[in-house]
């Protein structure tokens, strides 16, 4: 499904050169639901943005269903994010002035549904994860979890190959994360592929294999024995 | 070709995004900076329009005086050199008798000296209470019909067609009204209606009752004297009926052009000059009309700059301060130019809910008011000029340049890196 390899990804701090993903390969199979985990600055978020084609890497590559995406031009990746990728980031991203459903539509409107069509399928979508009656809520009128629950109903709303979580309870109390997660499952279990950064080694174990980071580097690569 | 049918489509998506963006965005914006951000827009558009407005104003209205006090639509006048209208009552009838002529009159003119007070002077030797100017001989019935006349006076009555000892006093030659020194001007001073003055026309000389003062802001009422046409042809001797000057007003919606050819047409050319009354207005007019405009048009290019450069400030400092959603929407793969064209949009809106206010301002209060109430200045009533061409010109200039200022921060914020965006990242 998605596959990084020797991903390679250095930034330049005054006259030194940090290297926040080291020489990174690693492949996740369709439905697989996986966790990178690690310590604060091991480089995951960085290895997540590489693989989701937010950022470039300074060398590597990344394919998706076997095509090599990371020489794509800016308008051929932004269609890939478009359509084949979804988005939950640790602070929601919520578009501020555009209500839940209006938030959940915007992709769909992006990638040429009707009004209604895409109307219909956010209404679905945020009805999946249980926010079927906080359709014309602003982010404002919601609380943090509510607003993580409809940054996912936009993440899957167009039925995306791959779903990518950074930190997504990082801002939420346990109780709230714990519902964010059951959706997330919930989701996999529905054959939802999901990549999800975290630092919480409890959710970590919930999912089908735990990626650790360390300094850039994967130091250990396991499967969840409960799956 | 794919490619090309993928553009257009993309194309079209990303217009109708960036509608759905800027509809709610205007929509739930903060009420006090929409109402802040359209208040600049009305006094952009107004002071693109309304100074440059006043300013011709200022010289329109002294050339409306000058056509409905004096001039007509057509005036004929003797040519250079000759003294009067050689043929005059053939030309007057063959006016009169055209199919565009609402009204006309005719005006025999002579130079001549005005003294008052000279009763009282104690010796011969003081200085003469007088002055010197054009003498007016008019059929006052006809004068008023074409000029309204009788409506500039400001002190005492009008003429009538007994009156052959009175006459009416423009109010520019009375100290009283123009209060100026100038070398070689000579005003009176002391005069009130109902006093005798003394008037000289060459060799003649006749004692006239001041019946009235007239002021209209034309030097061509307020810097002469009337008096009937018969008492001035008495005075100056004249056996013709060759005139001075005949001035003509047209129906409503005539053009001026097409009667002037018509008249020449009737070989009147040959005996006087015949003009349109654009063409016979005084030559410092003219220059003044075009420096007020040229200056309006100077004021109101830097009134457009100003509301460019703000609307610059307003859009970049709202798209700086959405950059994090603009890089999220960027990042879930939202199209840059949907996101451009909603802020385009949003300054669309902006100039459109601007100039459409403006617009009723103008037309809906201050055309009308200024019209009914016209700015006093001691050389015209000034008026507001808005041409609805002219100001259309100006609303379309202002809503181009100001969805340009629009796209270009939206085009500098979007541009950025996405991710950077998305993390806040400088």
């Amino acid at each position: 499904m998605i596959r990084a390899e020797n991903i390679v990804k250095k930034f330049k701090s005054g006259d030194s050169e940090i290297i926040a993903v080291n020489d990174v390969s690693f492949e996740v199979k369709t439905g697989e639901f996986v966790s990178i985990t690690g310590r604060s600055g091991s480089g995951k978020s960085t290895l997540m943005y590489q693989m989701s084609l937010l950022d470039y890497p300074t060398s590597g590559d990344v394919y998706i269903d076997d095509k090599r995406v990371t020489n794509l031009s800016s308008e051929d990746r932004t269609r890939i994010r478009l359509e084949q990728l979804g988005y939950i980031f640790q602070d929601y991203a919520l578009i501020p002035e555009l209500s839940a459903i209006e938030n959940t539509m915007i992709p769909l409107l992006m990638q040429g549904l009707t009004k209604k069509e895409a109307e219909l399928r956010a209404k679905e979508s945020l009805d999946r994860i249980g926010l079927g009656d906080r359709l014309d809520n602003l982010p404002s009128q919601l609380s943090g979890g509510q607003q993580q629950r409809v940054s996912i109903a936009r993440a899957i709303a167009h039925k995306p190959k791959i779903v990518f979580a950074d930190e997504p309870t990082a801002n939420l109390d346990s109780e709230t994360s714990e519902i964010v997660l059951k959706n997330f499952l919930e989701l996999n279990r529905e054959g939802q592929t999901i990549i999800m950064v975290t630092h919480e080694a409890e959710y970590a174990a919930l999912t089908d294999r735990v990626i650790t980071l360390s300094d850039g580097s994967i130091v250990e690569d396991i499967y969840n024995k409960h799956k | 070709m794919e490619r090309t049918k993928r553009r257009i489509s993309t194309l079209a998506t990303s217009l109708s995004v960036g509608w759905f963006l800027a509809l709610r965005q205007v929509r739930r914006s903060s009420i006090a900076t929409t109402v802040l951000i359209i208040f600049v827009m009305i006094l952009t558009f107004l002071n693109l329009v309304v100074v440059r407005g006043i300013l011709v104003g200022l010289i329109e209205g002294s050339t409306d005086v000058y056509k409905t006090a004096y001039a007509g639509d057509i005036l004929i006048t003797s040519l250079p050199k000759k003294d009067s209208i050689e043929n005059s009552p053939d030309i007057l009838s063959t006016v009169r008798s055209l199919p565009w002529t609402e009204s006309m009159t005719y005006r025999f003119v002579s130079g001549g000296s005005i003294e008052a007070n000279y009763k009282t002077k104690l010796r011969e030797t003081d200085a003469p209470n007088s002055a010197v100017g054009s003498i007016v001989g008019i059929n006052p019935v006809i004068e008023n019909e074409a000029t309204n006349l009788r409506s500039y006076i400001i002190e005492g009555e009008y003429l009538d067609l007994n009156d052959s000892d009175s006459i009416l006093l423009g109010a520019n030659f009375l100290r009283k009204y123009l209060d100026i020194e100038a070398p070689g001007l000579s005003l009176l001073e002391d005069v009130e209606v109902g006093d005798t003055v003394r008037v000289q026309i060459g060799e003649n000389t006749k004692e006239f009752l001041l019946k009235g003062i007239l002021q209209s802001k034309a030097d061509q009422v307020d810097f002469r004297m009337f008096v009937l046409d018969t008492t001035l042809r008495s005075m100056s001797g004249k056996t013709d009926f060759n005139v001075n000057e005949i001035s003509v007003f047209l129906k409503p919606g005539t053009d001026p052009e097409i009667v002037k050819s018509a008249i020449l047409k009737t070989g009147a050319g040959d005996f006087a000059r015949v003009q349109t009354w654009e063409e016979s207005l005084p030559k410092f007019l003219l220059d003044i009309k075009n420096t007020f405009g040229l200056l309006g048009n100077v004021v109101g290019s830097i009134g457009l700059i100003a509301a460019s450069i703000t609307i610059f400030i307003i859009i970049f400092v709202n798209a700086i301060t959405r950059r994090k959603f603009i890089g999220i929407l960027k990042g879930i793969g939202i199209d840059s130019m949907a996101v451009e064209f909603s802020y385009v949009l949003q300054a669309f809106f902006y100039a459109l809910i601007g100039i459409g206010i403006g617009l009723l301002i103008l037309y809906g209060f201050l055309v009308p008011f200024i019209a009914e109430n016209p700015i006093k200045f001691p050389f015209s009533d000034g008026i507001l000029v808005a041409e609805i061409p002219n100001t259309m010109t100006r609303a379309g200039i202002l809503m181009i340049a100001t969805v340009i200022a629009g796209y270009i921060p939206a085009r500098i914020v979007v541009k950025q890196n996405t991710l950077d965006a998305i993390l806040g990242r400088k």
